[in-house]
């Protein structure tokens, strides 16, 4: 089976739900672990990495998890499926630019997903959507003890788990959650509330960009430190701040609506009437006006429209999603041409937005449960 | 102006981040910005860049000039300033000297909580027991107890037998 015919249709993986998936569009656990007595991937030989892959591969393809995984070397996938795995954020893109040597493991639901000899011998990582990352620590928790049974971990009573890079030395995990902050962005406080955010040791990435200004106001919150701390207080601290970041953005977006309606209503009109009748757009602005839609459908500008059709339009406008209907290379101006016809197309039903919510009840605040 | 990471060739990639309140800054040649994917805007993260490449000047300040290699792998302290990344799980121990500031600076503590393998703690809890099964029998030798010393050596064996077991795996 090929990876196309494995993963999920986009409307498929657009409609996974989660608690507060509003604004937390996904939650991710990852831990790095390697082997003992073998150099890390990006200093060993090329027979040396075949022989870790020929060795952690088959120990990760028999746990019952991944009864129906699939599983491949990454020589075997071609440049679109790779990009593809990574639109579907599934893989990193230094292990998309991996060939012989090293290899992915990704069970059924797509909730698990092992790159081996990524930096690591082993990147295992569990995925959910909405914020869960307490669910995906338990996941990931409980695979890694089954893994460890079945490899002989490079660990040190003192230093923990062993990495190729010290800043993911000790626990080897990183914690993390895609947020959509579109009310922090347009009322400038996504800045200083980065700043903040860092102040406790947490790193904020523009998930699609560099700088702090994020494409579709995505954002990726992580911890940073992995040494001298326990999992669990890793996931606990996260897990406040998350709780935190949700409260603010819920807050940005009511008060954006009481105080400055017209600013909210017209840059979401905008964006509609641009992705509606454009006939040509990049991957970028298409990215950045789907948030602005997304933010009229959670401020109930567009009833009968449901959040997962902006999903899905998010994923299948980028590069690689559009081009995989083609057997022709498409240039990216002529991406930029069939991403606007295929906006226009999906957006024919959806009428303008209605600038008075239709129901006060719709722009409730999602408030987080602790 | 050179590049920060080739310091070779001129920097023409000029990027400027926010991290932790102060404004990092990196410039880089065309062909390192290159291999750092920062020509690609949605795989980047200055972030990681710039903690790579302090952690590695770090290291190398940190590190006695004289070339430190690690026995196993044959990494040596010019590699990691080169990728910030080590060569091993030997490199640890290696370069522990070195490490130790840096991983001060980047993380909470340099001792590891957290979770360990399972043959890892039964080990260290045999091990334990091993100890206090040994002070047991050094009290019943000087006590002349000689019957339960015979017993504790026996449990001493057999706990002993027990660590090599998991020690093969």
């Amino acid at each position: 089976m090929n990876i196309h015919e494995f993963l999920a249709s986009p409307p498929e993986a657009s409609k996974r739900t989660g608690p507060h998936d509003r604004i937390v569009l996904s939650s991710r656990v990852r831990l790095a672990r390697n082997l003992r007595g073998m150099s890390f991937p990006g200093w060993a030989k090329k027979p040396e990495r075949i022989k870790a892959l020929e060795t952690v591969r088959p120990a990760v393809e028999s746990l019952e998890q991944m009864s129906e995984a699939f599983s491949e070397s990454m020589d075997n996938l071609t440049a679109l499926d790779k990009q593809i795995l990574v639109e579907r954020h599934l893989i990193s893109r230094e292990h998309a630019a991996k060939n012989a040597g090293s290899g992915l493991v990704l069970n059924r639901e797509e909730s698990l997903c092992v790159m081996i000899n990524e930096e690591d011998h082993l990147r295992m990582q569990s995925l959910r959507p909405g914020l869960q990352i307490k669910e995906a620590w338990q996941a990931i928790d409980q695979i890694d003890s089954l893994v460890e049974k079945k490899l002989d971990y490079a660990f040190s009573p003192t230093l923990g788990y062993l990495t190729a890079c010290p800043t993911n030395l000790g626990t080897g995990i990183r914690v993390s959650a895609m947020l959509h902050l579109p009310a922090l962005v347009i009322s400038e406080q996504i800045n200083q509330i980065i700043q903040a955010v860092n102040k406790l040791g947490l790193a904020v990435r523009g998930l699609y960009g560099e700088g702090t200004e994020a494409l579709g106001n995505v954002f990726q919150v992580s911890n940073q430190m992995t040494l001298g701390e326990l999992e669990t207080d890793i996931v606990e601290r996260l897990n406040k701040v998350l709780a935190q970041l949700i409260e603010h953005e819920e807050n940005g977006r009511a008060s954006l609506l009481e105080n400055k309606p017209k600013v909210v209503f017209n840059q979401i009109g905008r964006a509609y009437g641009i992705l509606a009748n454009a006939h040509s757009i990049s991957s970028k602005e298409t990215m950045n006006l789907l948030s602005l839609f997304r933010l009229g459908i959670d401020l109930g500008l567009f009833p009968g429209t449901a959040r997962s059709l902006v999903d899905e339009l998010f994923l299948i406008t980028q590069p690689a999603h559009l081009q995989r209907n083609y057997s022709e290379k498409l240039s990216a101006d002529e991406r930029d041409l069939l991403r606007s016809d295929m906006l226009r197309e999906r957006l024919r039903s959806v009428s303008r937005p209605h600038t008075v919510p239709a129901t006060p009840t719709s722009s409730k605040l999602d408030k987080p449960t602790e | 102006m050179l590049c920060d990471i080739c310091k070779q060739n001129v920097a023409t990639v000029h990027l400027t981040q926010m991290v932790e309140g102060k404004t990092k800054k990196v410039d880089l040649c065309e062909a390192c910005s290159k291999e750092k994917g920062v020509d690609d805007p949605t795989g980047f993260s200055l972030a990681d860049l710039l903690l790579g490449l302090g952690a590695a000047q770090e290291v190398e300040q940190s590190l006695p000039s004289g070339e430190a290699k690690c026995s196993r792998c044959g990494f040596t302290h010019s590699d990691f300033k080169k990728t910030g990344r080590l060569g091993c799980a030997e490199c640890y121990t290696t370069f522990a000297e070195g490490l130790e500031g840096l991983l001060k600076n980047m993380h909470k503590g340099t001792k590891h909580l957290g979770k360990a393998p399972a043959a890892f703690r039964q080990t260290l809890d045999l091990s334990d027991k091993l100890q206090s099964l040994q002070v047991r029998l050094d009290k019943a030798v000087s006590d002349e107890q000689f019957e339960s010393a015979a017993q504790i050596r026996d449990e001493i064996n057999s706990v002993k037998n027990q660590i090599t077991e998991l020690a093969s795996g």
